[in-house]
């Protein structure tokens, strides 16, 4: 019965660790495809970029993981806003097969200027001394670095969560998301919004990332290994939301802890099962408005 | 030379529909070296043509089509290593009913749902059977791959000569089939009411069209024939590794249709000749590049050129006769 209980209690801990990388990760892909209706498959990439920087950063070049990780994010919202600027921006009213054949060609390029620039090993992270080692709590140990993990993402989930719904700055993105022609006719000005919003998306994909290279290997295949969870959390959860991707990432990270912990010979065979089951059971996901 | 399809459209097989045949039959006599890989792209012709009736002409976007490729080849493969089933024509219809019963069932959950919802759906298909083929070692030899896959000749006449003659003929006869069924259907009052579903499904559902079951159907007909070119890959390769269910294999052909020009026959003949001869000539010496190259084509085709290779020919020819 021990036994059982701390496993269970090992489960919950990592799967919630592995949760909040996802939403972290996907919470953008989820606002990107809510506000402007794009199908941007390539969002693993600026993870990944995250991810390469944060190690780079640290092992080549000695900066201090918390300085890597504020890294991770503005490059990538830097380098996000470039890519937004000049391919991304041009496609908003092409058609949704358009906007996925131009994103898996900006994988494609991702994937092969990753192999060119690392090799094909996944790279390793050096942790600071202060996140190595184990936490004590109510007589159990975690690895500390998954506690930062959990705390970390909540609290920047926290802010995301403040921004969106108390800021001027989030009644705007919540009426471009409802209505993005009248919130246009009302003097919101959606171009720049929405630049804004991509960057912070790219951002925050930058930062989980980097904070997940542990746990989500940082290698050229990432972005088309980790797309269908990125897509499972976002569709699942539901477009346009910010709760929904939050319920879906921790479900899932949760789930497939505990399926590849129990079930190691199923695979990853539970999760698309139940992907498949609560997609046709709420075909807008557990919080989508649109049907 | 765009096949739009329709009810008033003219379906005479005109000239220039003659090429691909011709060009097929001359290669099997002044490159002989090179049947295998000539086999290979008529499989993927015929593989790019099914998708291409479903994401052309009926707008189903799908990043999962292999998922019917790979069972078909896995239906064909698990007959002649495991059943001893050695007739080729009865592996092909095993290989086209298991793409077509998957097909059925699959799409009348699917196509349900519409745009993202879809294409993950697509994707988390595929990923199911690539599991299920991972994980059932003693049918499929998981990530070992099934060998041992044998092949009668066909029809007890031809057998499969160590040149490839036989497979590249076999394959060529068996395209032809494909090309005339897929041709057919385009131009049917069928053809013309998926086309109608692709440019405004609301205007079909109120002219009381019922679009979710032309939907389902068109959808079982392109994984049936998928279905078919997974079976002739087995045959000609005789051996089915996991690779025919990757979502890189969907992806790959998605690259070759939009290469080739997209809702337009034909831009499934062009694609898997070009793309599938570029990468017998640059893959294996320059992985890096060729992967990079293939992003770059797609940014570019995306942004400049929509209809592929036949559109930029379409846009030269309507040029060349203004001019004159």
């Amino acid at each position: 019965m021990e036994a059982f209980l701390a496993s269970l209690v090992s489960v919950a801990f990592h799967g919630t660790a592995l949760g909040m990388i996802l939403y972290v990760i996907s919470v953008g892909l989820s606002v990107t495809m809510g506000l402007m209706g794009f199908a941007n498959l390539a969002h693993g990439v600026f993870a990944m970029a995250g991810g390469y920087i944060l190690t780079t950063a640290i092992s080549r070049f000695g900066v201090p993981f918390p300085l890597a990780l504020a890294l991770a994010f503005t490059l990538v919202a830097a380098g996000s806003v470039v890519l937004e600027r000049l391919l991304y921006s041009r496609l908003y009213a092409a058609s949704d097969l358009e906007q996925v054949l131009f994103t898996i060609g900006l994988i494609f390029v991702a994937v092969a200027v990753a192999r060119f620039i690392y090799g094909t090993l996944q790279q390793p992270v050096v942790l600071p001394d202060y996140l190595k080692g184990q936490f004590a709590l109510l007589g159990r140990d975690f690895p500390a670095y998954r506690v930062f993990i959990i705390v970390f993402s909540a609290v920047t989930v926290g802010l995301l969560w403040f921004g969106v719904e108390r800021t001027r700055w989030g009644a705007m993105v919540r009426a471009a998301v409802d209505n993005r022609a009248m919130a246009q006719s009302v003097g919101i000005n959606t171009k720049r919004l929405f630049t804004l919003t991509f960057a912070l998306g790219s951002g925050l994909a930058g930062l989980g990332g980097g904070l997940g290279a542990e746990i989500i290997a940082i290698q050229p295949t990432y972005p088309f290994e980790n797309l269908v969870y990125f897509l499972v959390v976002v569709s699942v959860g539901g477009l346009g939301s910010l709760r929904g991707p939050f319920v879906a990432a921790l479900l899932i990270g949760i789930a497939d802890t505990a399926c590849k912990y129990w079930l190691p010979q199923y695979g990853a065979f539970p999760i698309y099962a139940a992907t498949i089951a609560i997609l046709l059971w709420r075909p807008a996901g557990l919080f989508g408005k649109h049907a | 030379m765009r096949h739009e399809g329709g009810y008033s459209a003219d379906a005479r097989v005109r000239w220039p529909e003659f090429l691909p045949w011709i060009v097929a039959l001359a290669g099997l006599f002044l490159l002989p070296e090179y049947l295998s890989l000539g086999a290979r792209i008529l499989v993927y012709i015929l593989y790019a043509l099914s998708l291409d009736l479903i994401v052309g002409y009926a707008g189903i976007i799908t990043l999962g089509h292999s998922a019917y490729f790979g069972v078909g080849a896995y239906a064909a493969g698990i007959l002649a290593a495991k059943a001893g089933i050695t007739d080729p024509l009865a592996q092909l219809a095993a290989a086209g009913a298991a793409g077509a019963l998957l097909g059925i069932g699959t799409g009348a959950i699917i196509l349900r749902t519409r745009a993202l919802t879809l294409l993950m759906l697509t994707l988390a298909i595929t990923s199911v059977c690539l599991e299920i083929a991972n994980k059932a070692t003693d049918l499929t030899g998981g990530a070992d791959g099934l060998s041992g896959v044998v092949v009668a000749p066909v029809l007890g006449l031809f057998r499969f000569d160590i040149f490839g003659e036989t497979a590249y003929l076999y394959c060529l006869v068996i395209l032809l089939v494909g090309w005339w069924l897929v041709r057919k259907m385009i131009y049917s009052p069928f053809g013309a009411s998926l086309t109608g579903v692709r440019e405004n499904s609301l205007r079909m559902h109120a002219i009381g069209a019922p679009v979710y079951w032309r939907l389902v159907l068109v959808y079982t007909c392109s994984a049936a024939i998928a279905g078919v070119a997974g079976g002739l890959i087995t045959q000609t390769n005789q051996f089915v590794g996991l690779n025919v269910l990757s979502f890189e294999s969907a992806g790959e052909l998605l690259v070759m249709l939009i290469l080739g020009g997209v809702g337009r026959i034909y831009g499934a003949f062009v694609g898997p000749v070009v793309y599938l001869i570029a990468q017998d000539l640059f893959a294996k010496q320059f992985p890096e590049y060729w992967g990079f190259g293939i992003g770059v084509m797609l940014v570019l085709v995306v942004m400049f050129a929509r209809g592929g290779i036949l559109g930029i020919l379409d846009a030269l020819l309507a040029r060349l006769r203004r001019k004159s």
